[in-house]
């Protein structure tokens, strides 16, 4: 057995996130984003452990506030947090007092009165964290704002990616789905074209936001050219709550246009890993052989979500800058 | 900067502690070895070396990063978190012997935090402290089982110890600190 001397197989380049929040990829650097990753590959760890528990995070409040309903991240952002030792509040839309009609602004300012270290938050409407950041002196972490970003989401993925192909830059990246509503693209795209991947977006054309090329993607409507000699198929999910627009003629119709079926797989590398970031829709975006399948790291993704979502926590946890001017 | 020991004397202290270890532990088949991050990791690596050497025995090498048992993380408002590495100990620490390694003992913080993190990983039968260094000034009740070599130190100097995996070579130097703190 050889032990690493020195630091994770890639290297570091940051030492520190810059200020409180972490509100998208769009705001970080591409040695934060590697802090991350690096941070969270000493996090895995703990997961193997008999006591799967640090003390780092002791005595520190956290409160996940989640607006959207959640299964993946709101427990995965709990498993994280009590695995930090921090103390943790979950507040979700249906059980407090938005239902009675309080703004996200008070919502925020009377949890903020209870002085949390951190909110993790998830709404519907795209740029809530950041109006939150704003007027909350705790840090917040976005765990999905709308149509915008799921920044943590895109970390545990390119998490997922680099641990594979043991890199990200140079590697053909399909993303094929509802590119319209997805946070998940959003985030993904931008950080992926931050550390130099070749990125390709495939969709139906009414599911296509105008202007996405200008984020350095190449997109194409025909899921074969952009899954051609791709290292990793990512396949988004199709949002059945927000399909009343007729954006495509049926589901049955989607799945044989769009859907990720076995054939198309292997018009990719040999190696190609399939990503999905759940919840899956089983014989409409992917086939049930391709979840299930050997190139299939779907249920890895959940597993890497923790320890990544674990090293944003504790790098934002020590207040960062904003406190410095305090 | 005076040298306080150079590549010879490093090398003849890890062999001297690796011959003590010897003598307290008949039975090398229930040690392990767990060196803390970062210099202590080659530490130890060399420590086995030693012992496989002088007794044919491989014992196994583990990796202890203690950033995350910290008794100064968040204390400090402003400033970045501390860089966490990965811990490796892919063996059972149950009833073995454990020498847990670092470069240099100081106030004794980070051993409290090393013994805090092995005792996560299950219950070792026993824990015994080796150090290439041992400068004094100790905070927390902690002494070392073996010692490269003492060094009587005033609070206003520091011990910086360099390693060939690491560094590049082997040194031990004292130096007066900067005004920093």
């Amino acid at each position: 057995m050889n032990l690493q001397v020195a630091n994770g197989p890639l290297g570091t380049a940051a030492a520190r996130l810059r200020g409180k929040d972490l509100l998208g990829i769009a705001e970080l650097t591409p040695a934060e984003i590697l802090l991350v990753l690096d941070t969270a590959e000493a996090m895995r760890e703990i997961a193997a452990r008999p006591i799967k528990k640090v003390p780092a995070l002791r005595g520190k409040t956290v409160i996940n506030l989640f607006f959207e309903p959640s299964t993946r991240t709101r427990t995965s952002f709990e498993v994280a947090e009590k695995r930090l030792s921090a103390d943790t509040l979950n507040i979700s839309a249906g059980t407090s007092s938005v239902v009675k009609g309080e703004t996200l602004a008070d919502t925020a300012l009377n949890l903020e009165a209870m002085s949390p270290d951190l909110m993790v938050v998830r709404h519907t409407s795209s740029g809530a964290c950041h109006f939150l950041s704003r007027i909350c002196r705790a840090g917040i972490i976005n765990a999905g704002d709308g149509m915008h970003e799921h920044p943590t989401q895109a970390l545990l993925d390119a998490f997922t990616i680099r641990e594979h192909k043991k890199r990200l830059g140079g590697l053909k990246i399909a993303i094929v789905g509802d590119l319209l509503h997805s946070r998940v693209l959003r985030s993904n795209v931008l950080l992926l074209t931050k550390l130099d991947a070749d990125v390709w977006v495939s969709g139906p054309p009414t599911l296509i936001p105008p202007g996405i090329a200008q984020l350095g993607v190449r997109v194409t409507t025909s899921i074969d050219e952009a899954v051609e000699g791709a290292d990793v198929v990512m396949m988004l999910r199709i949002q059945l709550e927000r399909m009343q627009g007729g954006y495509f003629p049926s589901l049955r119709e989607y799945f044989t246009v769009f859907g990720l079926t076995s054939q198309r797989v292997r018009r990719a590398k040999p190696d190609v890993i399939i990503m999905h970031p759940g919840p899956m829709n089983r014989g409409v975006e992917i086939a049930s052989e391709v979840a299930d399948g050997a190139c299939s790291v779907i249920l890895e993704q959940v597993a890497n979500g923790v320890a990544v979502r674990m090293a944003v926590l504790y790098l934002l946890a020590g207040g960062g800058e904003h406190e410095a001017a305090a | 900067m005076p040298v306080l020991m150079d590549a010879e004397r490093v090398a003849r202290a890890l062999m001297r502690i690796a011959h003590e270890v010897i003598e307290r532990n008949r039975d090398l088949n229930e040690l392990a070895l767990v060196g803390i991050r970062t210099r202590g990791v080659p530490l130890a690596t060399r420590l086995r070396a030693n012992l496989r050497e002088i007794t044919g025995t491989d014992v196994p090498v583990g990796a202890l990063d203690i950033t995350l048992y910290r008794d100064d993380l968040m204390r400090h408002p402003v400033g970045p978190q501390p860089l966490v590495r990965r811990t490796e100990i892919p063996f059972s620490i149950d009833d073995r012997r454990i020498l847990l390694v670092d470069d240099v003992l100081y106030t004794g913080r980070t051993v409290r935090a090393g013994l805090d993190a092995l005792i996560d990983f299950g219950r070792p039968r026993a824990i015994q402290l080796v150090v290439l260094v041992d400068r004094g000034h100790r905070e927390l009740p902690i002494k070392a089982d073996y010692v490269g070599k003492n060094v009587p130190t005033s609070s206003t100097e520091s011990v910086r110890v360099r390693l060939q995996e690491i560094d590049g070579h082997d040194l031990v130097l004292i130096e007066k600190e900067e005004e920093q703190k």
